[in-house]
């Protein structure tokens, strides 16, 4: 089974505190850690399990700037990723979800692939370029997916639905599906298996190499645009207990007795 | 200004609670709009919903189709496509069944598309004013949607308050015959419902619930002595049941359990609003977390600055040093 696995760089939203810059337009992004988007992660884990099983191999693409996008390919391809593409050209920045799936399309339309996977979501993304490109390329699409079994040249999938429950479908390939986290137990990559692949080629396409057109995509063909960043108001905010260790764990034995948590 | 439709989820002859959610969002892009309910379906459970919803929509569009029983994304976006004007703008609840169905149907509506929407603050021309959540919630963001060929909008669930008002006497329209041949690529087969787990953490009062911030699962243990000292049960957030420290079972949020305690001690859990949907009865809210700007402060009774691996142990000692004293 050909697979290809469409990942993100994204700013790790649990190792950061996310301050905005002074002119409020967007994120203070200097001192941020990025890493790979989680959903993605576990998506190109599930295509190397598929992939251990059934033959085949596993592309791994992203859309991006630069190299920190493409040390992002490098760390799935350390994880056994066959190959990593990079698709990079200015006409890019500044696309919307469906700018991406569009550049994704005409990649997915250069070579053959029987599966194509993405994370189900990215950190300042909206669950999107996976049923969009799907739409695009009139494949069959599932979301939340969280189990994969190969049947014959079909795949019964479970997607998950409200209250843990699951909702089992069976699908035909070629499909697009958005991985849900926790659907297996992405490996370990570590420094060493990083370094054995630091010199194997990433291949780059910009748009003229795709067959994209400049005006769909990146800020010119893009309907949906960020204008600017806030903080969101506060709810009513939590009472902060200050103090040294000792006085605030009194305070909230306190509160809790009184709230009825400690009898 | 287009006109505006609401994709209304059911299930069981019963409307999403969305659907008043939806109907409020209307109100936000055009206080004049009439939305129109469109709900797809079969049989007595379809007519119930519609039933139901023309005492809250002016107009509800009715797609009885025996393919749509069970609310398969694909067969319903083929249905909408041949039914609603390709430049109205679409209302969905950003929930499982919207993720699925949305970005599909904006790309073959040529539509724009934006999810997971918590704000609308109106519409300049065709352009819509709307605002979303990043990295976690941490931080929002207004966004511009160029509506003039249409748009499909999730909204986050909760997001939208219902408008009080007197039940109208709205009318169903039939627009069954519009649907045409509905094949698809996905099937679907059958719904497993969850197991049951270890612990029922819906039957507590008082759940000490453990997020990413317990970072490995040998010091799940902390949160159990805890709970152990409080005669409560632990529960989690989806990081933990997702790294396999405990089981789906344990999880509180959108889609594990639904619980409602008197007292919720959310320990190393940033505050994603699908954790927080779980959380039902208003209980006390006790944060603590050792990112200040985490989202969960923004909800908590009491926040509490803190690693959790240093502070529980603390608290777990105190807490069993005054029950010796009090007995």
């Amino acid at each position: 089974m050909e697979i290809l696995v469409c990942v993100r760089r994204v700013p790790d939203t649990s190792e950061n505190e996310i301050q905005l810059n002074p002119a409020g337009n967007d994120i203070e992004r200097d001192d941020l850690v990025y890493s790979i988007n989680e959903p993605d992660n576990y998506a190109v884990e599930e295509a190397l399990q598929m992939v251990a099983k059934a033959g085949g191999t596993v592309t791994v693409v992203t859309v991006g700037s630069d190299d920190d996008d493409e040390e992002v390919l490098r760390r799935e391809m350390a994880m056994g990723a066959n190959h990593g593409v990079l698709l990079s050209d200015e006409a890019f920045d500044g696309s919307d979800g469906k700018g991406i799936a569009i550049i994704l399309k005409a990649f997915v339309q250069k070579g053959k692939y029987d599966l194509i996977l993405t994370g189900v979501q990215a950190e300042d993304g909206g669950a999107q370029v996976g049923g969009m490109l799907a739409a695009m390329l009139d494949y069959p699409f599932a979301s939340l997916v969280n189990s994969i079994v190969v049947d014959g040249g079909k795949l019964k999938v479970s997607r998950e639905i409200e209250g843990g429950n699951k909702e089992m479908n069976e699908i035909d390939l070629p499909c697009v599906l958005s991985i849900q986290t926790g659907i297996n137990e992405p490996r370990y990559v570590g420094m060493r298996g990083i370094r054995q692949v630091a010199s194997v080629e990433v291949p780059t396409f910009g748009a003229s190499d795709l067959g994209v057109d400049a005006s769909a995509v990146g800020d010119a063909g893009a309907k949906v645009k960020r204008m600017d960043y806030f903080m969101p108001a506060l709810g009513k905010g939590a009472e902060m207990l200050q103090g040294d260790r000792a006085e605030v764990i009194a305070k909230l034995i306190e509160l809790m007795k009184a709230k009825g948590g400690l009898n | 200004m287009a006109r505006i439709f609401a994709y209304i989820v059911h299930k069981g002859g019963i409307a999403d609670d969305s659907a008043a959610e939806l109907a409020a969002a209307a109100k936000k892009i055009d206080a004049a709009a009439s939305p129109v309910a469109v709900v797809t379906g079969w049989g007595a459970e379809l007519d119930a919903v519609c039933e139901t919803l023309r005492g809250s929509y002016a107009e509800v569009w009715k797609i009885a189709n025996q393919a749509l029983v069970y609310p398969n994304a694909e067969l319903v976006r083929k249905a909408l496509l041949n039914v609603l004007p390709h430049d109205g703008i679409v209302l969905v609840s950003h929930a499982h069944f919207g993720i699925d169905l949305s970005p599909g149907l904006a790309i073959k509506m040529n539509s724009a598309f934006v999810s997971d929407v918590l704000g609308i603050e109106g519409a300049e021309g065709a352009n819509l004013k709307l605002v979303r959540q990043e990295f976690g919630g941490q931080v929002s963001a207004h966004v511009r949607c160029d509506a003039s060929a249409g748009a499909i909008l999730n909204l986050r669930p909760g997001a939208f308050k219902p408008q009080e008002g007197a039940p109208i006497n709205g009318v169903i329209v039939d627009k069954s015959a519009d649907v045409g041949a509905l094949t698809a690529g996905r099937r679907y087969l059958e719904t497993v419902v969850a197991e049951a787990g270890d612990v029922d953490i819906t039957k507590h009062a008082v759940l000490v619930s453990v997020g990413r911030g317990i970072q490995e699962k040998d010091n799940i243990a902390i949160a159990e002595e805890l709970a152990d000292a409080l005669c409560a049960a632990v529960s989690c957030s989806r990081p933990v049941v997702d790294a396999k420290w405990l089981p789906k079972s344990r999880q509180v949020g959108s889609s594990g359990k639904t619980v409602k305690p008197k007292v919720y001690m959310a320990c190393g859990i940033s505050g994603s609003f699908q954790h927080l949907a779980g959380l039902k009865g208003s209980p006390f809210i006790v944060a603590i977390n050792k990112n200040p700007k985490a989202p969960i402060f923004q909800v908590a009774d009491v926040g509490i600055v803190a690693d959790i691996l240093e502070f529980l142990p603390e608290l777990t000692s105190k807490i069993r040093e005054t029950k010796q004293v009090s007995a």
